[in-house]
């Protein structure tokens, strides 16, 4: 800023008048943000010195490797990057709407929130997709102390750990399992296999000849921080991103009920414009501590 | 400049510029974001398990683990200065955004050493006490042949 577009008798810091030249509401929506980072930025932080402290981690790559209406698809990054996408865009329609707001055209504003809230309500159901992936689907485990069981991802259970345990060690903890389990295990690859009234040591046969050909694959337990972690970072950005999308469907019903053209100007679509564009920020980095690295 | 009054608060007074060269700018910098992002994706992809061009850490994965950094940040940079104006706000006001964040250099750089060296400590037994001896631990005013 130059300043000689500056009066030079401006007493900036005399009070009764912002010094940095822009309303009160914006300065403080961007502290709100600046403190908001702290709280995102100690979340990730948290999260990147428990990993730096472990010797291995989950390899995201194969957490985050399906796609919807893709069974058994094995295609990593590509869901987020699809989620990644819908954010920059709404972003982009964010400052679009924002630029028709200087120029106080209505019309150009309705259309371009409606844009931003339709990219806010993919993303969301993006995510809901993600976590119900991951919370329904069951991975067989092997625990350290030979026991086999069939694990979700949870903020409790991480079934991500070694891809594939030692067949004989499977093959010794299959007589221990629970009948329910070798069921499963079987009809994951044997959908035909009628489990009524077989005995448990032909189930065990059944699953052996599974494990020994290499169709059933049991790994195990992964560092169980990683599901809360995830969730919990996960989870406080969708929070932000459903917030902003509900203040963008207010802003949208303002602007449509001509609020804005009563005030004269469209400040609070700026507002909420920072907010949006942080929630895009921030999910900069969920993406990059998450699914990138 | 538009023609209309853009002062949007009587807190404010100067009026911002607007012109039209805005809506170029801003798919500039959306074609820059998805540019960086793809290029993001191409790195993080060749290192994955299942292309397995790269490893991760072998010299090249290092390399584009810090490469992907460093563009999140540079993404970050064209977020807060072009979509969020921040690059258009007096220098002041920018410097009180940017100031403060730069806390961030000191937070990430000091929690992940501390991290690491937690790693370090658990591997090796370098921050372990010698465990004393049993001797010691057995108070000296047990004594079983002592009558009271």
């Amino acid at each position: 800023m130059s300043a000689t577009t500056i009066p030079s008798n401006t007493k900036w810091w005399n009070g009764g008048r912002s010094p940095f030249n822009i309303s009160y509401g914006k300065v403080m929506m961007w502290y709100f943000l600046m403190s908001d980072a702290f709280t995102f930025g100690a979340f990730i932080i948290s999260y990147a010195t428990l990993r730096f402290s472990m010797n291995s981690w989950v390899d995201a790559n194969q957490v985050f490797n399906a796609f919807p209406g893709l069974h058994g698809a094995d295609l990593p990054l590509a869901f987020v990057s699809l989620m990644t996408f819908i954010l920059i865009f709404s972003s982009v329609t964010m400052v679009l709407a924002v630029h028709e707001g200087h120029n106080m055209n209505r019309k150009g504003v309705e259309k371009y929130m409606l844009w931003t809230i339709l990219g806010g309500a993919a993303f969301l159901g993006c995510q809901a997709w993600e976590w119900t992936h991951l919370l329904t689907g069951e991975h067989f485990i092997l625990s350290k102390e030979g026991v086999l069981s069939a694990l979700n991802t949870t903020p409790s259970h991480n079934p991500w750990g070694i891809d594939h345990v030692d067949k004989s060690a499977v093959i010794g903890a299959l007589p221990k399992a629970s009948p329910e389990l070798l069921t499963a295990m079987i009809h994951e690859h044997n959908h035909a296999f009628n489990a009524q009234g077989v005995g448990t040591a032909q189930l065990v046969e059944e699953a052996t000849k599974l494990v020994n050909a290499g169709t059933v694959h049991v790994g195990s337990q992964g560092p169980p921080a990683f599901g809360s972690y995830f969730f919990g970072i996960t989870g406080f950005h969708g929070f932000h991103v459903f917030s902003g999308v509900v203040i963008n469907i207010i802003m949208y019903l303002k602007t449509k009920l001509g609020h804005f053209d009563q005030r004269g100007h469209y400040e609070m679509i700026e507002k909420a414009g920072l907010y949006w564009h942080f929630v895009d920020l921030v999910w900069v980095f969920v993406f990059l501590c998450f699914y990138l690295v | 400049m538009s023609s209309h009054s853009a002062v949007s608060s009587p807190e404010i007074t100067l009026a911002p510029k607007h012109d039209n060269s805005g809506v170029k700018r801003i798919w500039q910098v959306f074609t820059l974001l998805s540019v960086v992002t793809i290029v993001e994706l191409v790195m993080g992809y060749a290192m994955t398990k299942q292309a397995g061009w790269v490893e991760k850490s072998s010299a090249l994965g290092m390399f584009f683990v810090g490469a992907i950094c460093i563009l999140s940040v540079a993404k970050a940079y064209y977020i807060v200065g072009v979509f969020m104006h921040l690059g258009g706000e007096l220098k002041n006001f920018r410097l009180t955004i940017v100031t403060t964040l730069a806390l961030f250099i000191w937070f990430i750089a000091a929690f992940l050493m501390d991290g690491n060296s937690w790693k370090n400590l658990k591997n090796t037994n370098a921050g372990s006490r010698e465990a004393p001896k049993t001797e010691q631990i057995i108070p000296a005013a047990v004594d079983k042949n002592a009558k009271p």
